[in-house]
């Protein structure tokens, strides 16, 4: 098999007396959607936290494309190709839908060391930002003050953001989290166009979106990987049923 | 739906620099019909010197959500280089300004790389240290007046020529200075690098995680205020003729901070306002009574209350929160 794009090996995390990640190992290949579930506290949250850069871990390594960045500051990992959404929406809600956007693309394209040019007159800026909100559909919101939109709408936002940053892997927290019944189905639809294009490694505890999406599931509970397989697999496991699945799969 | 509010505020950013400016030029010439023609001019330099301050405070607080209370001892910076270079016989501008921002720009980077490591109310607490610490040494430097201060001869000359001396000549030189600040700050906060320290005060994770390494963005946008806050130190010593430590004390950092919130933060032009309005009144009921800051806070408690904003929150202009 090739190189994972991402390898998480033993990864230890304690909070106080709490072991939220407790030996997590993790392969994630080029081009694969990796969904993790779980049950509420089982620590998904924070392993995406970990991944990005946003809480040290204790131990373990943490290697993308064969790097170790297990101790690289987060603004630098995302500048390495990892980009993410959260779990309780993270938008700049002063800005223009568009501006959240084009904020993502100035990331990747040049400096942003630069005092005197208005920003908002850099069309390739501009351009690029269109095309990743054309994607999610939100063209239509651009101008519109990106704290005023729905709740729904904001996920699009997020995943726009995280788009534009053209990421070799991008961490998903619980995208459907809050969202309508049709407001996910079309978000699950989004995903399965973006699927092949980019890596996703996707925290959900929307099933439908799970088995919808995911070549891979791993299940954590406690902290601890207690299954991994194709999504098949992972439905047949009776462990897994017992600790989460449950009724709701069977 | 919010449109038309924004253009609303759009217009403001145009007519009411350009009023301001169209007023404070106009000054010199409508103190001459005046009694007390001199007070006047000195009193309105005095207002756009402390309106380039408190822009440099804007920069930072109001964009960059930075609460500095510090900020006076950059004033004193620019001052001392001044007095200290004024005592050693250098009166040139072009030596002295220089001297003053790389002096700014220094203190600036030692303070601010350590500040950048805390968050609200400590970098208010750690902000506050650097500037007593500053204000300290200015006490202690007996060579150049400790606590007493020390006068200028004369004011600073512009490349060997007395420009600054007339008080005309003075009040356009500080116009001019403060026009260029406040286009500076105009472009600056409406560039790429203004764009990520808005985006760092509003959401500071988001930021990071898009890939901006924020303390780069705040401590670069910390360094410029500093510098153009001492190029308003600059400007007071040489309108006083006279340096003392009194200028980086804490409470002039708090005038500063009461400028910028009064005006409304976020807008720059708040700031100017902010100045004006702060030292008119200052003068106006400090000619009433010596205890007009009873009445001040009173009406400070009364703009924070009910103009959301500040002044500039009136006009329907300030940034809400």
């Amino acid at each position: 098999m090739a190189e994972p794009i991402l390898r998480l090996e033993s990864l230890r995390k304690n909070f106080g007396g709490l072991r939220v990640t407790d030996g997590v190992s993790l392969e994630i290949q080029l081009g694969e959607v990796h969904a993790i579930i779980g049950p509420n506290g089982a620590g998904k949250t924070t392993l995406l936290n970990e991944i990005s850069g946003l809480v040290p871990v204790d131990a373990g390594h943490i290697r993308f494309e064969a790097k170790d960045i297990t101790r690289t500051p987060a603004h630098r990992r995302a500048r390495l190709g990892i980009a993410r959404s959260f779990q309780i929406t993270s938008i700049i809600p002063g800005f223009s839908v568009q501006e959240n956007v084009t904020l993502a693309v100035q990331a990747r394209m040049g400096s942003s060391f630069r005092f005197l040019w208005p920003a908002a007159r850099e069309r390739r800026l501009e351009e690029a930002a269109e095309d990743a909100l054309e994607q999610v559909g939100l063209s239509v919101r651009a101008r519109q003050p990106a704290g005023t939109l729905s709740h729904g709408e904001k996920r699009s936002l997020e995943l726009a953001i995280a788009l534009a940053l053209q990421p070799k892997l991008l961490l998903l927290d619980e995208p459907m989290a809050g969202t309508g019944r049709g407001e996910g189905e079309q978000l699950i639809e989004t995903l399965r166009t973006l699927k092949g294009r980019f890596t996703f490694l996707l925290v959900e505890h929307d099933m439908r979106a799970v088995f919808a999406l995911a070549d891979r599931i791993t299940v954590l509970v406690y902290g601890r990987v207690i299954a991994a397989g194709t999504p098949g697999e992972i439905r047949a496991n009776a462990e897994v049923r017992n600790a989460y699945l449950g009724e709701e799969a069977a | 739906m919010t449109e038309p509010k924004s253009s609303a505020r759009d217009r403001l950013a145009i007519t009411l620099p350009l009023a301001l400016l169209i007023v404070l030029a106009l000054v010199p010439l409508l103190a001459h019909y005046l009694p007390g023609e001199r007070y006047v001019i000195g009193l309105f330099a005095r207002v756009m010197i402390f309106a380039i301050a408190a822009i440099s405070l804007d920069l930072i607080l109001g964009y960059g959500g930075l609460v500095s209370f510090g900020h006076a001892a950059f004033l004193g910076l620019g001052a001392y280089a001044v007095g200290i270079l004024a005592a050693h016989g250098i009166t040139d501008a072009a030596v002295v300004l220089p001297a003053a921002l790389a002096a700014a720009a220094l203190f600036a980077l030692a303070t601010g790389a350590i500040a950048m490591r805390t968050r609200g109310v400590y970098f208010i607490m750690i902000t506050l240290a650097f500037g007593q610490m500053a204000y300290y040494t200015a006490t202690s430097l007996s060579q150049y007046g400790g606590d007493d201060g020390l006068r200028l001869a004369a004011r600073s000359a512009v490349l060997g020529l007395p420009l600054l001396a007339d008080p005309r000549g003075f009040y356009y030189a500080v116009l001019v200075v403060l026009a260029v600040v406040y286009l500076f700050c105009r472009r600056v906060v409406a560039s790429r690098f203004g764009r990520v320290l808005r985006a760092a005060r509003e959401n500071p994770v988001r930021t990071e995680t898009m890939g901006y390494n924020i303390h780069a963005f705040r401590l670069t946008a910390y360094v410029i205020s500093g510098c153009i806050c001492a190029i308003a130190g600059f400007l007071l010593a040489n309108q006083n003729s006279f340096v003392s430590p009194a200028y980086m004390s804490w409470q002039r950092s708090g005038e500063l901070i009461v400028m910028v919130i009064l005006g409304g933060m976020g807008s720059l032009h708040g700031a100017v306002l902010g100045s004006l309005v702060y030292l008119l009144l200052e003068e106006l009921l400090s000619g009433f009574t010596e205890h007009w800051k009873v009445i001040f806070g009173p009406l400070l408690v009364l703009v924070v209350l009910f103009a959301r904003g500040g002044l500039m929150g009136l006009f329907g202009g300030g940034r809400r929160g």
